[in-house]
């Protein structure tokens, strides 16, 4: 284990650890939080619930968001729910077991401590939104309605209609605005992120462009919090929203803090499929449509030639004919397996020509069999936004016609790596959300990011952060003109100049797309050595031409969009190769992380728990190879299991 | 699919805008509207804005600013008004899920920012909605801290209330609402928020300051008066209906009646 990596996990059974720890940690009295500063980067859930929370307790919080609202984070698109243990449909479920599957479901990559107190305080997150006015599904008794997710073999979803992350996100919105008004938050908008600035080893503050004028501006705290999401967009087509971005993660990467399992990249099995070059993202369909859609592709391969040519539709294929291979592969869990289980094996029929579009990258997820049973007004009720967006997309009608999906980028599980009290390998520099790696090991399960950003910022950080803060009280508010924050400057300005500079003839998009490319055909559903090696080469290449002949038109004192992705783009340039990197040296297959080396003979990932039990923490060196550090898991709780969807 | 676009450009808040045409072609049907643009804007890197634009006298050089964000009309980032309808010539979508083939080939089609006193532009297509976070900042919200709240099942909701207040709620702060209004007013907006809380038993404690705050805010910075029109409704994207106006005026008028 690295010395880097010591993860303050608290020492006791596992149901008292985080209840030890928050007897043991300091707390910062009412008179001093107003002395000190706290810098929040991110409005998503994780963001914007701890800006709220800490301003709340008092502390002079600054809040930053790319967009023209806080509201506007991509959490907002979450769809179908957030888990939580509260067992009310009384079928056995309980922390223990919200912990275990999510365990499980990360393939036993993830810190058990860390897991553990997620599930804890997964019940408190449901009454404060509810507190708050989030207007979850309920039953006619008035009491709240669960649905399942995947992964899970209880019902523990919670879920607003199609729009959980949106009810969700304007609950913590609504807080956030509570505490605005209130003058304990201060909200800067349309405000990008673009350095970290450390002084004395310590997290002192941030240099930000402010995207309408272009003016470089800068900010000091005593302590930053970065909630920025995560890198999914490295991939160019992605769920993710077009502005979300991981340079926030990578500048505090490369200004000390460790990287941990950046090839954690999930991949979701529900998206509408790609439709041509022109495409500019891919738009998923909530994990809860497998609740009641089957999937399938058809057994024979002259009815995918005859779909292929239009001459019949998928609903006139008899039952008989489909092959259900979700059902037939795994049943005790059918529909509702994992999600990287459930794109492998869209791939692997497609793979096998059974895919049932132009481009032989698509399989069904048909309702027939629920609207029979249930009636169509049901699932409109449960679903109708979701069938209503995807007629929208593809101008077919999914109550008649079954869905086309594909497997899509959605979700990075590696991130920042954070200590048990989220706080990131350089002092007062604190990861909560997707941009850390702490929860969900090699596979997030559906429902659970959620979690995991509220988990974060209503009721762990609010706790932590006081233990790092505590001594601070004697520290004086820094000076934004000290020299580490001009120096940080400079080299910002002579980066944007030094793009503007190339005047190259291809667009930043351009780039991406290529990017986008290589990643998703040798980082993606299945990674082998020399595909990694050949990604990481032409990686390299790329990263060369777009220093040669990218085109960035305008200038830096305007609102310049094509300037804001030029600078993503050359972040991801680099985070590209990291997640090749290493890719390459997890010789194992776990979670979304699927090395064809390394499977089962019926095609199942296989682990290597002595070899590969850790997360891999890199360090960034200047013009050198990252170091590679390693905190090695101990499970002292859990069992470890070959993870088995089929019994 | 060929189009001729009018496209409106501003350089910044301060100066005078005007519409710049462009022709694009080889655009498949299933392309979205925004992904168009970013043709467009490939395009105009490319090539010059010299050779892409039909009228040399376009002032405004370089690629099209326009919002946009999740692409799914959600996050309520995207907000073009096109051939004189706030998020284009169909119904219940957001900008982004509007796609070409809702158009016919060789169409002109006119592209504006939303135009209203208290959404200015700030450049091209893109405009500062600042004025709708302040109406939220007014009252918008329930007042409970984070922690100590009681048992989620402890405040039983009936389901009719609860799936109304979703509706309003569902509510993506957009702007097409006042974009669309003669009078520039937010009161489907402000409508949305008051009335999905009031609905609920969180939110019945502050109704009365709630609607009187947000009502006050909305009309000192610059929102017009509603008259009725429902414009409002006919080009949300989440269908929120006008009722939840009416809703609002009651609770206006009886928490003034209370004072």
């Amino acid at each position: 284990m690295s010395d880097k990596l010591f993860s303050k996990t608290p020492e006791g059974p596992l149901g008292e650890k985080w209840t030890n720890h928050k007897t043991a940690v300091k707390v910062v009295s009412p008179a001093n939080k107003r002395k000190l500063d706290i810098i929040v980067v991110g409005t998503g859930l994780a963001g914007a619930s701890a800006a709220a929370s800490l301003g709340e307790l008092g502390y002079n919080v600054k809040v930053f968001c790319i967009s023209d609202s806080p509201r506007r984070a991509h959490s907002i698109a979450a769809q179908g729910g957030i888990n939580a243990a509260k067992n009310y449909p009384n079928d056995n479920d309980s922390v223990y077991r919200l912990f275990y599957d999510t365990i499980k479901g990360g393939d036993y990559r993830s810190r058990e401590a860390n897991v553990y107190r997620l599930a804890e305080v997964s019940n408190t997150i449901i009454d404060q939104c509810v507190a708050q006015g989030v207007p979850f599904a309920r039953d006619y008794g008035g009491l709240l309605d669960n649905r399942s997710f995947g992964g899970a073999q209880v019902s523990r979803t919670f879920y607003a209609r199609g729009q959980t992350g949106q009810q969700l996100l304007l609950g913590a919105y609504g807080a956030l605005n509570r505490q605005i008004s209130k003058g304990t938050v201060k909200s800067y908008n349309r405000r990008e992120m673009l350095d970290l600035v450390i002084i004395n080893g310590q997290a002192r503050g941030i240099i930000v462009r402010n995207l309408v004028t272009g003016e470089t501006e800068r900010y000091g705290a005593h302590a930053v919090v970065v909630a920025t999401g995560g890198y999914g967009n490295v991939y160019f087509l992605s769920t993710n929203a077009m502005n979300s971005n991981g340079s926030v993660v990578w500048q505090c990467y490369k200004r000390g803090a460790l990287f941990a399992n950046p090839c954690f990249a999930q991949i979701h099995p529900t998206c509408i499929p790609v439709h041509g070059e022109q495409q500019s993202k891919l738009t998923l369909m909530s994990e809860s449509l497998r609740n009641d859609g089957r999937i399938w592709v058809p057994k024979k391969a002259e009815d995918i030639f005859k779909l292929r040519q239009k001459s019949i539709k998928a609903s006139q294929i008899p039952e008989e004919d489909r092959d259900y291979y979700l059902e037939r592969r795994y049943p005790a869990f059918g529909n509702l397996v994992p999600r990287d289980v459930a794109s492998r094996a869209a791939k692997e029929r497609c793979d096998a020509g059974f895919g049932v579009n132009e481009t032989g990258r698509a399989v069904y997820l048909d309702f027939k069999t629920a609207i029979e049973r249930l009636g169509k007004k049901v699932i409109e009720e449960r679903y109708g936004n979701l069938f209503q967006m995807y007629e929208k997309i593809t101008d077919v009608n999914p109550y008649e016609e079954p869905m086309m999906i594909y497997p899509a980028i959605h979700y990075t599980m590696g991130g920042l790596w954070v200590d048990y009290n989220l706080q990131t390998t350089v002092p007062g520099l604190f990861a909560i959300g997707e941009a850390n790696f702490s929860d969900h090991g090699g596979n997030r399960l559906g429902a659970s990011a959620l979690m995991q950003g509220l988990a974060d910022g209503y009721f762990i950080l609010p706790y932590t952060i006081g233990d790092y803060l505590a001594d601070k009280i004697q520290l004086p508010k820094v000076d934004t003109n000290d020299p580490a924050f001009e120096k940080t400057e400079k080299e910002i300005k002579d980066k944007i100049h030094r793009l503007f500079s190339i005047k190259g003839k291809e667009p930043v998009d351009y780039f991406h797309k290529k990017l986008g490319h290589i990643m998703w055909e040798y980082v993606g559903m299945a990674r082998n050595e020399a595909g990694l090696r050949k990604a990481i080469s032409e990686i390299r290449d790329l990263r060369e031409e777009f220093w040669k002949n990218v085109n960035i038109p305008g200038e830096n004192n305007e609102f310049n969009q094509e300037l804001e992705k030029g600078l993503r783009v050359a972040d991801f340039l680099e985070m590209g190769e990291l997640m090749a990197l290493d890719a390459l040296q997890r010789r194992e297959s776990c979670g979304g992380h699927f090395r064809e080396e390394m499977q089962t003979p019926d095609g199942e990932t296989l682990r290597d728990d002595i070899n590969f039990m850790y997360a891999a923490a890199w360090e960034y060196v200047e013009n050198q190879e990252p170091q590679l550090h390693k905190e090695d898991f101990q499970y002292e709780f859990v069992k470890l299991a070959i993870r088995n969807y089929k019994e | 699919m060929d189009f001729t676009l009018k496209i409106w450009r501003q350089k910044n808040s301060r100066e005078r805008g005007s519409f710049c045409t462009y022709c694009i072609k080889d655009i498949s049907p299933d392309t979205s509207f925004l992904e168009m643009l970013d043709i467009l804007n490939e395009q105009l890197i490319r090539e010059g804005s010299d050779k892409v634009a039909f009228n040399q006298g376009c002032r405004q050089q370089g690629p099209v600013v326009f919002d946009h964000d999740c692409r799914e009309g959600i996050c309520g980032m995207c907000s073009l008004y096109i051939n004189g309808r706030a998020h284009g010539p169909d119904s219940e979508i957001t900008t982004c899920q509007l796609h070409m083939r809702k158009f016919r080939d060789g169409d002109t089609i006119t592209i504006e920012p939303w135009r209203s006193a208290a959404m200015p532009v700030i450049k091209d297509l893109a405009v500062e909605r600042n004025a709708l976070d302040k109406i939220l900042q007014a009252g918008g919200y329930v007042s409970v801290n984070t922690g100590g709240v009681p048992d989620a099942n402890t405040i039983p909701v009936p389901r009719e209330k609860a799936e109304e207040s979703m509706d309003a709620a569902a509510c993506v702060g957009c702007g097409a609402c006042i974009a669309t209004c003669k009078n520039g007013s937010a009161m489907l907006f402000v409508a949305a928020r008051v009335s999905s809380l009031a609905l609920l038993p969180q939110g019945k404690i502050e109704r009365a300051r709630r609607a009187k705050e947000m009502v006050a805010k909305m009309d000192e910075l610059g929102f017009g008066s509603c008259t009725n029109t429902r414009a409002c409704e006919m080009e949300c994207p989440k269908k929120i209906s006008v009722a939840h106006i009416a809703r609002l005026n009651r609770e206006f008028l009886k928490a003034k009646l209370k004072d």
